[in-house]
């Protein structure tokens, strides 16, 4: 057992970081919230060159996976950075078109980043359905490919750019792998939670160790490093959860990673904010767009309840 | 990245469970904080000694087999699933050994340890007294050089187990005209029946003498009981104090079986809706002490140490015991507060978590400044 990653995986998400800082997603973000998407579309080129979609794809489909390990890797980094678009749901998508068929038609764009997917079920609000060529709808009789999307709506995260998919279309498989599906969705939006929660804790303490009150440092004062130790042991303890369940996908890992990395990330988004005082407030300062994902995130691809409700059924 | 155990890992476990099915008593012990249960504990720990699973990870000559981290958390799995007792040795395992290990003497070594392993001497911890808590180096208790030794005057509190323990260790202050508090300090270690000692047993919240009070008078100790240098004793108490908070501590094992015994319960009481987060989140809580652990001994193995990172540990397992034992005791009612309920025990046992090993509030100091890099402030 050696339960830690290896120098190739470390790499790796180094080698995202630095890509992801250069990229200035914060901008890169708020031209996606106003439907700009030419930016990100570029950005998203480059994530994909990296090669984290294809950790998605099998290799019998022009990627390089299945590899949950690394892509939860690639994800904490796609979260620390914020970066806006249907990435879960593309990774979903994936999983979702396992059939030869639909997988050799679709697979290939998926993994090079040439298209983009979301999923969601038949009439319900899906990401980004405006920029995404792949629209899945999982309908009563099976996966079917969506004929179009309703008007976009805007949410309180305001990356999350939300469609309903139009009924109908052409049935893609009779029996889409939906439990699988599940668990790949919630890994990688688990793995983005943490990723989520890790900048607002980085953030908020190079915040508070500039922010002078008092005529000191705010970050000297004990009630202050006291929230953020807090901050720093549950996303800690999240973190082994996540790439556990990476390691085993289990149901019942996936789903305690899910609840854990996302009720992390919220809690230190609360803390986050408390401790920037009103700049934390405002949507102008960047640390908004992380505040607000990390409450969404929480409610995508499986409540609290839902996976607790996975937790206690066990193994 | 992996979980895998080897093949010779595997049989260690099976070997193990089996022992451990054959040999773990069938009624759980009396309390250990009784008289009559510190006895029966005492004995359990000569039948785990005499098979050689009482130190498993530790050197053979010791009493152990040599088992490593990994085979350790193995063996802490079986044992706490196999429903195995607390162990009385705790104190010394945990803390005394890691100290000899890294910093005592070959004879030391040779005759502390063996003794230790098979519960034949019981050690207690005498750090804290009335006037240093949380600010341990403002000790005041005395090492004076005596022929061919010290003598320990003052007065040592809160000493675990120290009502029915035979040897105790320990910080002295042996040069009182340091600058700084942290320097001039001895580690030393005494017999708990030696002529000038007093123990006076404290009651813990149930009544039951878990801790107790140590006067010392002018009690002789032997030069051959020095761990490490005269004077150095705080670098040498703390090089070893994250042992306490980290992993040896609380194995994951522990809280493993702790949470698959609530889910029990809770299945049992007909899954009350209410109490269905609190449960779901100890068997997450546990899982993610596990993984935690398993990290952190694979980066052991790899040769770093495990330092300030102890602390988000002690703050994890201290609050998670306490969040764990309520849920029970809610899900109980009076039944769980009666005071033969083994539920009852655990939470008297869980509530002082925060409090020993370092408070959290030290720890969240610690984790603030050592681990983000926060300013250090006025306390
Ligand atoms: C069950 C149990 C077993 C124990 N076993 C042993 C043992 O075997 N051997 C031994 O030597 N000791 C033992 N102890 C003692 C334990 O180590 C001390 O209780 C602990 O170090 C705290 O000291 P104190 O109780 O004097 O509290 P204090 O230090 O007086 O602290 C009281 C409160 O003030 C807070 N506080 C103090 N300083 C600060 C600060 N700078 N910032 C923020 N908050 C602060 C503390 O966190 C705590 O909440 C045991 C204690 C218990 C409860």
């Amino acid at each position: 057992m050696r339960f830690l990653l290896d120098t190739e995986q470390r790499a790796f998400a180094n080698s995202l970081d630095a890509m992801l800082t250069a990229a200035d997603t914060p901008s890169v973000v708020r031209e996606w919230s106003r439907g700009e998407h030419t930016r990100g579309r570029a950005l998203w080129a480059r994530i994909a060159e990296a090669g984290v979609f294809a950790l998605a794809v099998p290799e019998a489909y022009e990627g390089l996976g299945p590899r949950p390990v690394e892509l939860a890797v690639a994800f904490m980094e796609l979260g620390r950075h914020a970066v806006p678009g249907p990435l879960v749901e593309t990774v979903t998508a994936a999983a979702l078109l396992g059939d030869p068929g639909p997988a050799k038609r679709f697979l290939p764009a998926l993994a090079s980043g040439e298209s983009m997917a979301t999923v969601a079920h038949e009439g319900a609000y899906a990401l980004d359905g405006d920029v995404t060529a792949v629209r899945l709808a999982l309908a009563v009789d099976g996966l079917r490919l969506a004929p179009g999307h309703g008007p976009v709506r805007g949410f309180l995260d305001p990356a999350r750019r939300l469609t309903r998919l139009l009924p109908g279309g052409e049935l893609l498989t009779p029996d889409p792998p939906v439990d699988r599906a599940l668990l790949w969705a919630r890994l990688a939006t688990a793995a983005q939670a943490l990723g989520v929660g890790l900048a607002l804790l980085e953030r908020t303490v190079a915040y508070v160790g500039q922010r002078v009150q008092f005529g000191v440092p705010i970050g000297s004062f004990q009630a202050v490093k006291h929230r953020l130790a807090d901050a720093k042991i549950a996303l800690e303890f999240a973190r082994p959860l996540v790439l556990g369940a990476a390691v085993t996908m289990a149901p019942v890992d996936v789903a305690a990673a899910k609840v854990s990395a996302c009720e992390a990330a919220y809690a230190t988004a609360r803390t986050a904010l408390q401790l920037h005082g009103a700049i934390g407030y405002t949507a102008e300062y960047d640390l908004s767009l992380w505040l607000t994902k990390a409450r969404a995130l929480r409610t995508a691809w499986g409540t609290p309840h839902d996976c607790r409700t996975e937790v206690l059924r066990g193994p | 990245m992996d979980l895998d155990l080897t093949p010779a890992e595997e049989a260690f476990r099976a070997e193990a469970r089996a022992w451990l099915r054959a040999h773990v008593p069938s009624a759980p012990l009396p309390s250990l904080e009784t008289e009559e249960g510190f006895a029966a504990h005492r004995a359990w720990e000569a039948e785990l000694a005499a098979d050689r699973w009482s130190v498993v990870n530790w050197p053979a000559r010791y009493g152990g087999r040599d088992a490593g981290l990994i085979r350790w958390l193995v063996f802490e799995e079986e044992y706490y699933a196999a429903g195995g007792p607390g162990r009385v040795g705790q104190n010394g395992i945990s803390l005394l050994a890691p100290t000899l290990f890294d910093h005592g003497t070959e004879e030391q070594r040779a005759r502390v340890l063996p003794s230790m392993a098979t519960g034949e001497v019981v050690w207690a911890q005498a750090w804290s007294e009335p006037e240093a808590g949380s600010d341990l180096a403002s000790l005041r208790s005395r090492a004076t050089r005596a022929d061919g030794g010290w003598r320990l005057s003052g007065q040592k509190t809160w000493s675990s187990r120290a009502a029915f323990a035979d040897r105790a260790f320990g910080l002295f202050r042996s040069d009182p005209d340091t600058p700084r508090p942290h320097q001039g300090l001895t580690y030393l270690m005494f017999d708990l029946r030696a002529p000038g000692v007093t123990v006076r047993p404290i009651g813990r919240l149930d009544g039951k003498p878990a801790f107790a009070e140590l006067f010392l008078d002018e009690v002789f100790v032997p030069d051959e009981d020095v761990i490490g240098e005269p004077g150095q004793g705080w670098r040498v108490a703390m090089s070893t104090a994250g042992n306490e908070r980290g992993l040896t501590l609380r194995s994951p094992g522990r809280f493993l079986a702790a949470a698959d015994r609530l889910h029990r319960l809770w299945r049992d009481r007909g899954r009350p809706a209410w109490a269905q987060d609190r449960v779901a989140d100890a068997l997450a809580g546990a899982r993610a002490y596990q993984l935690f652990a398993y990290a952190a001994a694979s980066r052991l193995l790899d040769g770093e140490s495990i330092g300030p990172k102890s602390s988000l540990n002690k703050v994890f397992w201290s609050e998670y015991d306490i969040a764990l034992h309520e849920t029970a005791l809610d899900l109980l009612s009076e039944e769980g507060e009666a005071a033969d309920s083994a539920w009852a025990e655990g939470y008297v046992f869980a509530l002082a978590g925060p409090v020993y090993a370092g408070t959290n509030e030290i720890q969240r100091d610690i984790v603030a400044e050592r681990l983000l890099g926060l300013p250090k402030g006025r306390r």
